[in-house]
């Protein structure tokens, strides 16, 4: 990942007397899959709107590979690839159509591998207002790669997919990502964000709260570390045992779960403990706080560290 | 260039396929063609002598006026010209495409009515067919762009019907196709001149119907000339005004500003 393609300063967009987005900055590097979360009013909308030409920023600036999305919009159209939330297609056009409409007007070939790949070869003839919520995400993914921009907006891509479609996009994430375009992720799907996002942006009330890796973002939280562990015998059992760093304890389902503000003294001295009990450890998992844990405690919070 | 003979060969058989436009550029115009031809010479048989212009004039209405604003409403609303912006698709295009689709959807609709009103209504045939051509076109370019305004400034489909409704229903009762301009009162018949439909009825029947005594205001090319400043006019208030999105509040000009669409039809009034 080298070069910023995206970079935002100061972005601000009001509407009326209303603060949609107040002062952000933030970039996005070539390759990088950059996840924009937030909960809904956040400003998520206005950011992308703004980098994908659609809004006017009030203040501050936008770039896009260089270019201004309100100034050089001929020079963007080729540049990005957007999935719109909304459909932005008419109902009674085709799949076929719709790929040679789009193709047509980047001055490119239409893209019938691509609709193949996403499962939509067979409904080719199939008018928009005819395919299901998954079928029409689909497509929407296959008209945004069509003419292979360098940078890809995803705004839900995956809402109404099934398991399969959507493993199957998130491979292509990665082809594109592998091929060099830079992708922001809007997603309300916090695992989605966690396992594609190279960075991420969590914005509240228009501002970002935190922004970095989903490892760090996850780390830098007041989460605890949840430790599950099963035993043969009752060895955990006794209510007087107790363990370092621990701040909670419930049993459920024949295991011992224990909150943990420091994990390796915790582990370290149950199995210590199951062993001079002469009892024997059948299942012990660790689970750090996950990005929607974090998310939640930034959001109910209002983003104070 | 394929870009645009790729969009117009969509909307062109959207304009079938859409069952609200199928209904507005064909069934509706020539089902009423067919009432009016079995039921009309029998109440008045004058009637047929304007037959061919007055159905060709409804049909006109009916396609642009009642189906052209809704779906570009509806677009709007739905976020589909915001998909348009950003894959570089023109509001020029988004505007003249769908203008002349309707356009050669009436030339189908038009031909049909030429074709099968003398064999099935014993109506007489344009004697001018350059005439003939020349003011359907200037009609349809007058009907097309005030369409497209409605389209544009329109806040919302009900309020389409409400701005359509208002040039339909008096051109249908004061434009000439139901009862001539000469049995009109006085006040209503200057009315009537702010409406495309009657300059039409006028420059039909003046230009290529060999009936040059229809009008009492006469000046025929002049009505052809009303129908094109306006067509052209409101095509160019309607690409300044037009807005990509709903929810975008930096609109271009006051709607208001569409009124000065009618202005060569207030001149008229005054200059022919």
């Amino acid at each position: 990942m080298e070069g910023t393609v995206i970079v935002v300063r100061d972005f601000r967009k009001t509407y009326g007397d209303f603060v949609a987005v107040d002062g952000i900055s933030f970039d996005v590097k070539r390759g990088e899959i950059f996840g924009l979360l937030g909960p809904n009013g956040a400003g998520k909308t206005s950011t992308l709107e703004s980098l994908e030409g659609l809004r006017e920023p009030n203040g501050g600036s936008v770039r896009v590979a260089g270019v201004d999305p309100t100034r050089e919009p001929r020079k963007l159209r080729n540049i990005i690839g957007v999935q719109l939330q909304t459909s932005g297609l008419p109902e009674s056009i085709t799949v076929d159509e719709a790929m040679k409409f789009f193709c047509a007007y980047h001055g490119v070939d239409p893209r019938y591998d691509l609709l193949d790949r996403l499962g939509l070869g067979e409904k080719r003839g199939a008018q928009y207002h005819q395919l299901s919520t998954g079928q029409k995400r689909r497509l929407a993914l296959g008209l945004a790669l069509a003419h292979k921009p360098s940078v890809l907006f995803l705004d839900e891509p995956t809402a109404g997919l099934d398991v399969a479609t959507r493993v199957e996009l998130h491979n292509i994430m990665r082809e594109q990502q592998t091929e060099g375009t830079s992708i922001i992720l809007a997603t309300h799907d916090m695992a989605e964000a966690e396992e594609m996002a190279d960075r991420i942006a969590i914005l509240l009330r228009g501002k970002i709260v935190t922004t970095g890796t989903p490892m760090e973002i996850t780390a830098t939280g007041a989460g605890l570390t949840k430790v599950s562990v099963r035993t043969q015998g009752s060895s955990l059992s006794d209510p007087g045992v107790t363990f370092p760093a621990v701040s909670q304890h419930v049993s459920k389902d024949d295991y011992n779960i224990y909150f943990s503000t420091d994990i390796g003294p915790t582990v370290s001295a149950i199995i210590t403990h199951v062993q001079a009990q002469q009892d024997t450890l059948i299942d012990l998992r660790v689970e750090r706080p996950s990005l929607e844990d974090r998310f939640l405690e930034i959001t109910t919070t209002g983003g104070a560290q | 260039m394929s870009a645009f003979i790729n969009h117009f060969s969509f909307e062109f058989r959207t304009g079938i396929r859409n069952k609200q436009m199928l209904l507005m550029n064909y069934l509706f115009p020539l089902g009423f063609y067919l009432m009016m031809g079995f039921i009309m010479p029998a109440i008045n048989p004058l009637f047929l002598d304007t037959l061919i212009p007055a159905l060709v004039v409804f049909a006109i209405l009916a396609a642009t006026l009642l189906g052209m604003p809704d779906p570009l409403v509806s677009a709007r609303e739905e976020g589909i010209f915001r998909s348009y912006k950003i894959n570089g698709i023109p509001s020029s295009s988004i505007l003249t495409i769908p203008a002349l689709t309707t356009i050669l959807h009436l030339v189908i609709v038009v031909a049909i009515i030429s074709v099968t009103a003398p064999f099935l209504f014993d109506a007489p045939l344009p004697v001018n067919w350059v005439n003939y051509a020349l003011v359907f076109i200037a009609m349809a370019v007058a009907c097309a762009g005030i369409s497209l305004l409605i389209g544009v400034i329109s806040a919302s489909t009900r309020m389409t019907v409400l701005w359509t409704q208002l040039i339909f229903i008096p051109s249908m009762l004061l434009g000439g196709l139901m009862i001539p301009y000469d049995l009109l009162p006085d006040v209503a018949g200057k009315i009537s001149q702010l409406l495309p439909a009657t300059h039409a009825m006028n420059a039909f029947n003046g230009l290529a119907m060999g009936a040059a005594d229809y009008s009492p205001w006469g000046a025929p090319w002049g009505s052809v000339i009303v129908l094109t400043l306006s067509g052209v006019l409101a095509y160019v208030l309607a690409i300044f005004m037009f807005n990509w999105d709903r929810h975008n509040t930096t609109q271009r000009g006051h709607p208001i500003m569409a009124l000065m669409a009618l202005l060569p039809y207030a001149i008229g009034i005054f200059l022919l």
